[in-house]
């Protein structure tokens, strides 16, 4: 069943279909006597590519692994199809886990395993499919992120940007309903790193998956931001599109993504254009 | 300082609970526990049987070039070579040893696991990490008495052999030496220390691996600590068992 029908017989199935939404309201995070987080409340829909753009120690880490649950909240909730997280059942919580998929700053494949081994690792733990339906699936999935001659090769032995296309297809391979990716093109070359981009932008719209990325990256903000959220200090200052990023009033955004003397000449020809 | 020891204490009890929460899938289980076999079991015989042998024959030698003494018979130089090796040799020292061969893979591999975002990947996706990682080396760690029976043979053997072709005594003589005076519950406290020191040696590195913080150099660090940690509990747990099994 490819991932369309998945989606099909879900929606069929279900009496309440899926808006799969990701709902933050007011959260608060503190480590010992610093606050991290000091009340965020946004929403990131589904089929977007929801960016979280901001300095260096603005929070953005320790906000998303809040929305993964890594971190616990001091105050606030987090939704996940209109259910909060902090309420559900460890089955629940463990169930929306294997909805999930993460792509790792470091890419974190494990080292012992191929590729293949990788990316057919959730399917493995979690569902109780033969061998063959997994290689299959693997096989569709390797073939979607352009994967080629790397199936039994181990991480070590391949480049940075493929070890990025082999975590996006470990994350991709369970059918995920969110996808969450910590700074995905950081340490690849500008022309690999709009090539992930752009695969995770269409993979997001291609299966209608609510993903939320943390990127330092403003090529990416420029290409893939549907939704840009900007965090200053632990709070949400901005929010917007790629395209209203462009005519923002606000001076910590302009500050932050236009710090380069380029990227201020590309937006005053932009202004001067529209 | 003590507050410090007694926090990781008990996080460290913790860590056992949660090590038998949430059991992975029987089937990868399988396969995780046939490869710790491999890495940590199998993967030590070499070293464990090259050991054995070598320090078997030194402590024949030793022994009879001290024991000068015409009235002293022989035949308690393979009396003391077989206490030495049984009792001490192959359980504990083998387990020193191997906390630092064993002790510092496991840190180091459960280490860089962390570091490289792996046990957080496991995490996200809804695998209990600890039972992954930790539970494999416990269940392939109790195989670790038959290393320790395989030194205690060796060590014996190689004592024999130190013994007999160094001209000290003879086959008989030394053979008379194992029999004399022969406990069999020397072999069980042997092999009940030796269990002990299986869980402690599957634990404590996997512990200062999983909770370790930092790059590579802390990984480096962490085993290390780690090392240290598990021969001082292995030393203590050494006397404690003695106390209570032989005393």
């Amino acid at each position: 069943m490819d991932i369309g029908g998945y989606y099909f017989y879900e929606l069929y199935f279900n009496a309440t279909p899926f808006k799969l939404m990701i709902e933050v309201q007011n959260i608060e995070k503190s480590f010992g006597e610093q606050k991290v987080l000091k009340g965020i409340s946004t929403t990131f829909d589904a089929g977007k590519t929801n960016l979280i753009i901001g300095q260096s120690g603005s929070g953005k880490t320790v906000f998303l692994k809040s929305l993964l649950g890594i971190h616990n909240i001091d105050n606030g909730a987090i939704l996940f199809n209109n259910k909060e997280y902090a309420t559900l059942s460890a089955t629940e919580k463990l169930n929306l886990r294997t909805k999930i998929g993460m792509v790792f700053q470091g890419s974190a494949l494990f080292d012992s395993m191929t590729v293949e081994e990788n990316i057919g690792f959730p399917l493995t733990m979690f569902t109780k499919k033969t061998k063959e339906e997994i290689a299959e699936r693997v096989n569709f999935v390797i073939d979607r992120v352009n994967l080629i001659n790397a199936n039994t090769k181990k991480p070590s032995e391949i480049s940075g940007g493929m070890q990025k296309r082999v975590a996006i297809a470990r994350a991709i391979v369970n059918k995920p309903k969110y996808l969450f990716c910590d700074e995905p093109n950081s340490g690849l070359d500008p022309k690999t790193a709009i090539v992930i981009d752009n695969l995770i932008k269409e993979i997001t719209e291609e299966y209608n998956i609510t993903t939320v990325i943390n990127t330092h990256d403003m090529n990416s903000v420029m290409e893939i931001g549907s939704k840009i959220v900007f965090l200053k200090n632990g709070l949400l200052e901005w929010e917007g599109s790629n395209k209203e990023i462009f005519k923002t009033d606000n001076e910590a955004v302009t500050d932050f993504v236009y710090s380069s003397e380029l990227f201020k000449r590309v937006r005053k020809m932009y202004l001067e254009d529209n | 300082m003590l507050l410090r020891y007694l926090t990781q204490i008990g996080r460290y009890f913790l860590m056992i609970k949660d090590v038998f929460k949430r059991p992975t899938k029987a089937k990868v289980m399988y396969q995780l526990i046939l490869k710790e076999i491999d890495d940590l079991v199998i993967g030590s015989l070499g070293i464990v049987a090259f050991i054995s042998f070598f320090v078997g024959g030194v402590v024949t030698i030793q022994t009879a070039l001290n024991l000068t003494n015409p009235l002293i018979p022989k035949y308690l130089i393979g009396f003391a070579t077989r206490q030495s090796v049984v009792l001490e040799f192959a359980p504990t020292f083998i387990s020193i040893i191997m906390a630092g061969k064993m002790g510092s893979f496991i840190t180091s591999s459960i280490g860089t696991m962390r570091v490289t975002e792996q046990i957080d990947a496991l995490e996200v996706m809804g695998v209990n990490a600890l039972n992954y990682l930790v539970f494999p080396k416990m269940i392939a760690l109790s195989l670790y008495p038959f290393v320790i029976g395989m030194s205690m043979f060796l060590g014996v053997f190689g004592g024999w052999l130190a013994g007999v072709y160094g001209g000290f005594m003879s086959s008989t003589e030394f053979i008379e030496g194992l029999q004399t005076d022969f406990i069999p519950f020397h072999i069980a406290y042997a092999f009940i220390k030796t269990s002990v020191f299986a869980f402690i040696l599957a634990t404590i590195p996997s512990f200062h691996g999983f909770y370790m913080k930092g790059g590579a150099l802390e990984v480096g660090k962490a085993s290390t600590v780690s090392f240290v940690w598990t021969s001082v509990v292995i030393i203590s747990m050494n006397y404690i068992l003695t106390q209570l099994l032989l005393s």
